[in-house]
């Protein structure tokens, strides 16, 4: 207890650093400590709102580029030990579940003989790269309208099994034309390495919210997390 | 200079006062998170090239300099950050409108000839300080520029927050790369004018620095414009 005020009183010390000017550099490599990182949070839930009500348009949509103007390569990561692989690809299923009147099993057959979007766009990186990709897939909006989700879902949550990845995201982005589930890319099947069998891609978000490795979407009344989300990441990541 | 002791001159209403310590606060949060975040990809272009020339590609700002301790902290501090100077810098722009006060900084065509007789001063080209007003003709150039410069950052900043929301803005900078490159480079033009600016003020008119405490001016350049 005495320990933990003393801690507090640190860090309130610490603060008092932050408001001298100049003095702040002495606060290197701080992202806030116990007293300042909730309320750095709590601002990064404003942004989130800005992000969602002002800066976002559900009809604009993002540039495309020409298939020739693909980067020589595209980054991508899992946060298993190894990369995820399904062992049986023919038993894979997308489960479509939550607040929904009609909850679904989709095969990736299933998903091919739906509606499907292809588009060439440039991904954003959180960490500052950008790099200009091709993929094909079927719109969020063509699962949304085959599930009918109840009025009440106002959130989705993308689920992978490349262990406990995954990503929560606001109706109006997941319903936006060009937010697909993917299943190819650059012409291809979508490689082990970005997502296959399925992963979710949108040029309106960060390449961190486009949850690859899907097993499901559950439609929800309350802001799901997600893997970076939870550990300080911003939750909208729109663009 | 005049023996009699100098008068004092209200000089920098409180919202002047306040808005300049405010920004240099948040400017220097801003700066620091920005080197941490910039840490997560030291290059300006997209990947596979071509990328823009600078020489930080790869760099590695030194611990004290940063703010964030990784990408995370670092965008939810310059995120937090972003909006006071904003709000700072429209109080700011705001009272030079409303009290007149813009005229006494904008640099004009008209300042052309005052900038280069200072400019011979300081190159020691001739002796006597020019006469002058409130602010000389480069303290005008200096501090128009500056806050161009104030507009510019935020511009580039939102330019990078939302490439696809904002993509007019972003194009108008030249693409998400060269927003970020404009966005970064702005750091150094601000660092060096800061420097810059805090030399002048010790060497030239230490004064001035109470003045931007207090109100109150008590030095060389008591005239107002």
């Amino acid at each position: 207890m005495i320990d933990r005020q003393q801690l507090q009183r640190r860090e309130f010390l610490r603060l008092g650093v932050v408001a001298g000017a100049g003095a702040l550099a002495a606060a290197c490599g701080w992202d806030g400590g116990e007293l300042v990182r909730p309320g750095l949070w709590s601002i990064s839930r404003v942004n989130d709102w800005v992000g969602e009500k002002i800066l976002y348009s559900p009809t604009r949509l993002a540039r495309t580029y020409d298939a020739r103007e693909r980067s020589a390569s595209l980054p991508s990561y899992f946060i298993s030990r190894t990369m995820p692989m399904l062992g049986d690809p023919a038993a894979w299923r997308l489960r479509v579940d939550g607040l929904v009147a009609q909850p679904l099993e989709l095969s990736l057959d299933d998903l091919m003989r739906m509606p499907r979007v292809s588009y060439t766009v440039k991904h954003h990186c959180v960490e500052g790269w950008s790099a200009i990709a091709s993929w094909h897939g079927v719109p969020v909006s063509a699962i949304v309208e085959r599930c009918r989700p109840a009025k009440t879902a106002r959130y989705i949550h993308f689920v992978s099994f490349d262990a406990d990845y995954s990503n929560g995201w606001d109706m109006a982005s997941a319903l936006h034309p060009q937010t697909i589930l993917a299943y190819g890319m650059n012409d291809n099947p979508l490689p082990a390495a970005h997502g296959a069998p399925l992963r979710l891609y949108s040029p309106t978000k960060l390449g961190y919210k486009m949850t690859k490795y899907l097993v499901s979407m559950t439609f929800m009344d309350a802001r799901p997390g997600g893997y970076w989300e939870d550990q300080g990441y911003p939750w909208l990541g729109g663009i | 200079m005049t023996a009699s002791p100098a008068p004092i001159v209200r000089r920098h209403h409180w919202i002047v006062r306040l808005t300049h310590w405010a920004t240099a606060i948040v400017l220097a949060g801003l700066i620091a998170s920005g080197l941490q975040i910039y840490e997560a990809y030291t290059r300006f272009g997209n990947r596979g090239g071509p990328y823009f020339v600078s020489p930080f590609d790869g760099a590695q700002f030194p611990h004290w300099s940063r703010l964030g301790g990784w990408l995370a902290g670092a965008l939810n501090w310059h995120f937090a950050l972003a909006w006071p100077l904003v709000l700072f810098g429209l109080l700011y722009l705001g009272y030079l409108v409303r009290s007149g006060e813009w005229r006494a900084l904008l640099f004009r065509p008209r300042d052309v000839p005052g900038a280069v007789e200072m400019a011979k001063y300081y190159l020691h080209l001739r002796r006597e300080h020019p006469p002058q007003g409130k602010h000389n003709p480069l303290q005008k150039l200096a501090y128009t520029s500056v806050i161009a410069l104030g507009v510019l950052a935020v511009l580039t900043g939102f330019a990078v927050y939302k490439p696809t929301q904002l993509a007019w803005l972003t194009a108008l900078f030249g693409g998400f790369q060269a927003a970020r490159y404009w966005h970064f480079w702005i750091v150094w033009i601000f660092v060096g004018f800061t420097i810059v600016h805090v030399i002048l003020v010790f060497v030239v008119d230490p004064a001035s620095l109470r003045a931007m405490l207090t109100g109150a001016y008590r030095g060389r350049f008591p005239s107002h414009d």
